[in-house]
């Protein structure tokens, strides 16, 4: 079973967090923490396990995690879980949001961390496992009856707070707020 | 109005979405505390609005906020106004949160009941979907019962989206609900066969889980599990599978046997480096379960560590990690394989990754040999010169020391090189280490008689050098050696070649500044040191010296008396007055050496740690007996034996004063100061020791320079670990040429066949000769002690509950629960029930508990018998051992035979329910018919139908959610009636009273919006009878209606309560009403009204009431209550049923139950006692009933014969 997801960037900021078992938030905050210190200072090419000497659980938890560019990708698994399946499935995590978000970036982590979220959600369901091998067309699928089916939901959400329109124009440093006309009704 | 709802929406376009709250966050680096409370505040006002977009957006920002760190759990209420908003959109935000922030201590989290099973229900998928996802993060034990049923229905949805989650959350639902694993593990099992592949997978995973946890209940799916291995491509699913053999194996060797093949296979075959792995850990774990029983399988063994070793050698460092890992396991039971590969390994060792570095350790702690060990500490040993971080170097030291002392240090054929070995570890800084090698020097002092002189020798260099050790007095740190170093001396003092100068060392004022404890030691072996010089001195005659030898002590201890530890100070205390008394007695010249030396006579014997806890209980105590017998029967209720422990130490603390807080400390030391100071006759506070040294004279006195050297100091007159290795080489090859001698001979005699042999283990470790001869003292345990350690079951293990028998076929009793509303206050399902009323009662309930549970452990396994002769079959159909090319057909057939074995057990409702899926038209099954009439009859006669039954009715049209109903043995109860109805909206109602108002009772009306507008301005009123009147607020006239609190947009439902003043409770009684309300729609509104009649029934009075059967007794006895009884014929519901029948329509509790008759108790909210005694006879029911009022008895029993009549 899978504990917990963590995607934090290299300053240890975290972008998500997903754990499948209670703690207060600040044994939350603590186990990001802790695990960034682990995690960040490993080199660049050694392997990508590491063994659960913290607070999540004891020795029969293990970390697996890959570093992409700014971004770290922490799972943790028990022992039961397959170190070279949940590998995998990082990279089966991380090229479907490159395919939804189209070259995801460290920004799309920051600004849509809820649709993030939701194609979690479609992978993993309480620590276990949901779609695996075929994850990407499933979720292309699914992102795609999203779309489409309830539409009529679409609209109003995108003109309230999805707002693809600009909202703020960021011009080297100033930011100037751009009121959003459209949703006036 | 119409105003105030544009400038809402113009407010609104201002509000933050969650874009610009990070947006904020990220520009307010330096304030970001600050802004973002600002943040939360704003986020609170938005919470007050009406409108559920900007609602979803609040929440949508506060999950974000959780995220970094900010409990939420106040906006919990919010969340689920979220969570049951229509749109799709808003719904999955509000479960996102929901899944982030809920956990059982959410006291919220029973609201969201009604609206989970409303989504798990909708017509869209993703409605279904998102709520599963959203239940599977934050299920409660609570709902997890309550939603059992709804999810069991879900796993036969027809869509594969929906099915594969619901079998996922089924998981969590048995982790929080065991009771519903038997019920739900048949369609469980079907999954397994799902046509589709996402469906089949998950239900691999959840079994899976389960059974990694109680293997031993899913053996009998192994040959399911055989078939889908050799038959499916999907590598997870075969990694999963491959996994759950592994768990499988250690229980039954002959699974193994089976196993073994196919995994070869795999192995030969596969190119996925995942799936390679796990055959090879399953290989590795089936030929530990087989240990020695097949002839060949050193094949597979070398095969695995082939493969392993090519993964060691990639230069991939994953493969190379978990290619060490896997080659730990087989080092376990096949250390001479893996120690071909002890080149790999040491190479490993020499990576850059500390990761594998630490498991190419793990790897050489089994590959020792008396041959190899010091080559491989020699090793260690410059690793742990070079190591740069402390963890890893601490690391490496324990390895050393697991290393050498690991059974029972059976690989050190030369104690001196340990010794020398472990003073050399002394010279590491910072290692938080010290006592493991502390416990080390002891051990091997104590243990190994030979080696004490040469010990001693070093422990006293050791002492002499002890600034270089002791120049870090952390706790733990390495400076413990010298309470190692200290203790040896001085017990072994007749090995110390110059006692006087070791005595000098121990008494040095350095001394003071290590911690208290190592003082302690030291002040203790001081004596004993002293006992042996004086021995020595008398012996010689040599009176001076043994005067001398006192006077140095009585001069030194002082320091000691003056130690803030109170250890070292009592004891230096009375030694320094023992001594005193020394002095005098040599003063008198009285020889005193014999009586000294006589305190420390007899030798210390090493007792094994575990030495306590394996000293038998003698015969006739029993620890768990009262000694005492417990004080008073009101206490003694809810507590555990233990708690009089407990108690004593509360009195105890009760008695110290209390504790000053630490201001209040340390404002009383600054007084304390201040009138120090201005004391004249104060002795102003005594200097640090260091301080005192110097001002006291003599020679000693001069303070020793700490010297802080970062490269370890080679000790002079040390001899270094290394020269042992040479030495030790220099003797074996002196004894290989010996033995080579005495070989040749024996050779030229013999002819050249054993010739190669021999020279292939030249040395194998049974020649090595150990340098000394040892004596390894063994550690001492006490008589008769128990042979094995007891496993330590963790008994909180929340996987212990699901260890449940699953080919026992379901019991009635063993349904899932159906739901109903608010269930808190009333009993709720018919296993849950007896239980908490039975262990009120008293303590002999419990026998019998106990002895239910033993009958069924003999069931258990009459049952796993059973199960044994299935599998036996399945298994002794071996595979012929030729000719992989034809498996799969064979397999299948192998596979196919047992398994209709296997499904006898099984038991009768997944019999029925295969029927059924046959032939659906005909539905043979008794059961099925029953309860097909149940369902017309609730429908029409009563209308009892409630809202919770609703869902899988209307999901008639499909079969196989019909098929989820036809289970449950119980019909879903809810306490909630249907009071009117109409296209509009739908009302239940349920009413309750409360012992603290005995006029007044609440009826909870349900509302639910059943049309797509949106109803509001709703108003209930009620034409008042002499007896009942609703209340209603103050000031308004009796024909005005009591508003309700809430609207209703459309396919929502929310819940009011109205207070009733009842006059009378003997009589039920109907009262009519009307519900006005708005319609909402895009063409306009219209105004509605929908008239109902409420019911009060006699039982609305009741209110469960627990009962003791001895207050039940007096009560029956008192003669003051009235007789009555009624008889029910044509019963066939099970006597269990019946009662939780009872229980729950009628608000009694089971007080008493022998066989078919039991008591049960209930009182009225105006204090009547209503106490009946109902038998079951062959179909017929027959209730006695007795109560303080005989109107209110009689309209009682009429009412409960209508709902008996009914079963």
């Amino acid at each position: 079973m899978i504990k917990a997801i963590l995607i934090f960037n290299t300053h240890g900021k975290p972008w998500l967090s997903k754990f499948y078992q209670p703690y207060s938030e600040d044994t939350q905050k603590q186990i990001i923490r802790e695990t960034f210190h682990l995690v960040f200072k490993r080199d660049e090419n050694v392997c990508n396990f590491l063994e659960g000497r913290l607070l999540i659980g004891g020795s029969d938890n293990k970390l697996i995690y890959r570093h992409y560019t700014t971004l770290y990708f922490v799972f943790c698994m028990d022992s039961k879980e397959s170190v070279f399946g949940i590998l995998d499935l990082i990279q089966v995590f991380v090229e479907t949001l490159n395919k939804c978000f189209e070259n995801i970036c460290e920004v799309d982590f920051i600004f849509h961390v809820d649709k993030v979220h939701n194609i979690l959600a479609e992978m993993m369901m309480g620590g276990v496992v949901l779609n695996e091998t075929d994850a990407q067309n499933k979720l292309e699928k699914y992102e795609a009856d999203l779309a489409g089916a309830p539409a009529r939901d679409i609209p109003a959400v995108k003109n309230m707070n999805l707002s693809e329109i600009p909202r703020n124009i960021n011009i080297s440093g100033i930011s100037i707020k751009v009121p959003n006309l459209s949703s006036f009704k | 109005m119409a105003l105030k709802m544009v400038k809402g929406s113009i407010d609104r376009m201002f509000d933050k979405n969650l874009q610009d709250l990070v947006r904020g966050i990220r520009n307010h680096k330096e304030d970001e505390a600050k802004y973002i409370s600002q943040c939360i505040d704003e986020i609170k006002q938005e919470l007050k609005q009406d409108n559920i977009a900007v609602k979803a957006n609040a929440v949508c920002k506060l999950t974000y906020l959780q995220m970094l760190g900010y409990d939420i759990s106040w906006a919990a209420f919010n969340i689920i106004e979220v969570m049951s908003a229509s749109k799709f959109t808003f719904k999955r935000i509000g479960y996102l949160a929901a899944s982030q922030c809920f956990h059982e201590g959410t006291d919220v989290i029973m609201l969201t009941t009604n609206q989970i099973r409303k989504d798990l229900s909708s017509p869209s998928q993703y409605d279904t979907g998102v709520a599963l996802t959203g239940l599977s993060c934050f299920v409660t034990p609570d709902l997890a019962r309550d939603l059992a049923n709804d999810i069991m229905t879900l796993m036969s949805h027809t869509k594969p989206y929906i099915r594969k989650k619901a079998v996922l959350i089924m998981y969590k639902v048995f982790l929080k609900y065991p009771e519903s694993l038997r019920p739900a593990f048949p369609r469980l099992k079907e999954k397994l066969e799902d046509p589709d592949p996402g469906v089949q997978s998950a239900a691999v995973n959840v079994i899976c889980e389960l059974a990694r946890r109680n293997p031993k209940n899913y053996l009998s799916l192994a040959p399911l599990f055989f078939k889908l291995m050799t038959s499916s491509t999907n590598n997870w699913v075969l990694i999963k599978i491959i996994k759950l053999f592994g768990a499988l194996t250690p229980l039954e060797p002959r699974l193994g046997k089976k196993l073994i093949e196919p995994l070869t296979n795999l192995i030969h075959s596969t190119s996925a480096m995942s799936l390679l792995y796990e055959c090879v850990n399953t290989v590795i774990a089936v030929l530990i379960s087989l240990s020695s029983g097949m002839p060949n399988h050193s094949a597979s063994i070398q095969l695995c560590v082939q493969k392993l070793r090519i993964l060691i050698e990639d230069s991939d460092q994953n493969l190379k990690y978990l290619g060490l890992l896997a080659m730990s396991k087989i080092l376990r039971t096949h250390p001479k394989s893996v120690q071909a590969h002890k080149d790999l390994v040491l190479q490993c060792l020499d990576d850059k990754d500390e990761s594998i570095r630490l498991r190419a350790l793990d790897l050489l702690y089994g590959m020792v040999s008396k041959k190899n060990l010091m080559e491989i500490v020699k090793k260690l040993m410059t690793h742990v010169d070079k190591a740069e971080g402390t963890t890893y170097r601490d690391e490496l030291l324990t390895k050393i020391i697991d290393i050498c002392s690991q059974s029972n240090y059976q690989h050190i054929t030369n104690f001196e090189w340990y010794i020398s070995i472990l003073v050399e570890l002394t010279r590491l800084e910072g290692t938080r280490h010290g006592h493991l090698i502390a416990a080390q020097m002891l051990d091997v002092a104590i243990r190994v008689k030979a080696i004490r002189r040469f010990a001693v020798s070093q422990m006293s260099a050791l002492l002499d050098s002890a600034h270089l050790v002791a120049s870090s007095t952390q706790r733990n740190g390495i400076c413990e050696v010298l309470y190692a170093a200290a203790w040896i001396c001085g017990e072994f003092s007749e090995h110390l070649q110059e006692p006087q100068q070791t005595l000098e060392a121990m008494l040095r004022p350095k001394v003071t500044t290590l911690p208290g404890h190592i003082q302690a030691v030291y002040v203790q072996n001081v004596v004993k040191l002293y006992a042996a010089i004086l021995q020595q001195k008398e012996q010689a005659a040599d009176v001076q010296a043994a005067q001398e030898v006192t006077q140095l002590l009585v001069e030194r201890l002082p320091q000691f008396v003056q130690s803030a530890d109170l250890e070292v100070q009592e004891r230096a205390s009375c030694i320094l007055q023992l001594v005193k008394h020394v002095q005098k007695l040599q003063a008198k010249d009285v020889p005193v050496a014999e009586e000294v030396s006589a305190l420390f006579a007899g030798e210390l014997n090493p007792v094994a740690p575990k030495a306590q806890k394996k000293v038998p209980v003698p015969e006739g105590l029993d620890l768990d007996a009262w000694i005492n017998e417990p004080l008073s029967d009101s206490e003694s209720e809810d507590e555990k034996p233990k708690a009089i422990f407990q108690d004593e130490e509360q009195r105890h603390a009760k008695q110290r004063p209390p504790e000053a807080d630490e201001q209040e400390l340390a404002r009383r030391r600054e007084a304390r100061k201040q009138e120090q100071a201005n004391n004249p006759f104060y002795i102003k506070s005594s200097p640090s020791p260091q301080k005192r040294y110097q001002d006291a004279p003599g020679v000693d006195h001069i303070p020793v320079v700490q010297i802080d050297l970062s490269v370890p100091l080679k000790v002079p007159g040390m001899p270094m670990s290394d020269q042992y290795v040479k030495l030790e080489e220099e003797r074996r090859h002196q004894q290989r040429l010996e033995k080579d001698k005495r070989k040749k001979k024996r050779r030229e005699r013999e002819r050249r066949g054993t010739r190669r042999h021999s020279s292939l283990h030249t040395e194998s470790d049974e020649d090595i000769a150990p340098a000394q001869r040892v004596d390894i003292v063994t550690e001492e345990m006490p008589e008769n002690a128990l042979p094995s350690d007891e496993d330590d079951k963790d008994p909180n293990d929340p996987y212990r509950a699901l260890d449940i028998d699953l080919d026992k076929p379901l019991a009635d009793s063993e349904k899932l629960p159906v739901q109903k509303h608010r269930n808190t206050e009333t009993p709720k399902s018919p296993e849950k029930e007896d239980i908490p009323v039975m262990e009120k009662k008293s303590k002999k309930p419990k026998k019998k508990e106990k002895k239910h549970k033993e009958k069924e452990r003999e069931k258990k396994k009459r049952k796993e018998a059973e199960k044994g002769e299935d599998l036996d079959f399945w298994l002794s159909t071996t595979l012929p051992a030729v000719a992989p090319a034809p498996e799969e057909p064979r397999v299948n057939a192998v596979a196919a035979a047992p398994e209709e074995g296997l499904e006898e057990p099984r038991g009768e409702v997944q019999d029925a329910d295969e029927d059924k899926q046959q032939e659906p038209e005909k539905k043979p099954s008794k059961e099925k018919k029953k309860k097909h009439k149940k369902d017309k009859e609730e429908r029409t006669k009563d209308k009892k139908k409630s809202k919770k039954k609703t869902p899988p009715r209307e999901g008639v049209a499909e079969p196989m959610e019909n098929g989820a109903l036809d289970e449950d043995p119980l019909p879903p109860m809810s306490s909630y009636c249907l009071l009117a109805e109409n296209s509009y909206i739908k009302m239940t109602y349920d009413v309750q009273g409360s012992l603290q108002k005995d006029s007044q009772v609440t009826v909870s009306v349900v509302l639910e919006n059943q049309s797509s507008s949106f109803l509001k301005s709703m108003e209930l009123n009620v034409l008042d009878s002499l007896n009942a009147r609703l209340a209603r607020p103050e000031g308004s006239s009796v024909h005005d209606g009591v508003p309700v609190p809430f609207q209703l947009p459309p396919g929502i439902s929310n819940e009011a309560q109205f207070v009733f003043t009842i006059q009378s409770i003997v009589m039920a009684q109907k009262l009519k009403g009307t519900l006005s309300f708005i319609a909402k729609n895009d063409e306009g509104s219209t105004h509605e009204k929908l008239d109902f009649k409420l019911h009060f029934t006699c039982t609305s009075y009741l209110v469960t009431t627990p009962c003791y059967s001895d207050a039940f007794a007096k009560l029956l006895e008192s003669g003051d209550l009235s007789m009555s009884s009624i008889k029910v014929d044509g019963i066939s519901m099970s006597f269990q049923n019946l009662l939780a029948k009872i229980c729950f329509h009628h608000r009694f509790s089971v007080v008493e139950r022998v066989d078919s008759c039991a008591s049960m108790y209930s009182r009225s909210i105006q204090g009547h006692h209503i106490c009946l005694l109902v038998k079951k006879g062959e179909k017929s029911v027959s209730v006695d009933g007795k109560c303080s009022d005989p109107t209110l008895l009689s309209n009682l029993l009429e009412e409960m014969k209508e709902t008996l009549a009914k079963c």
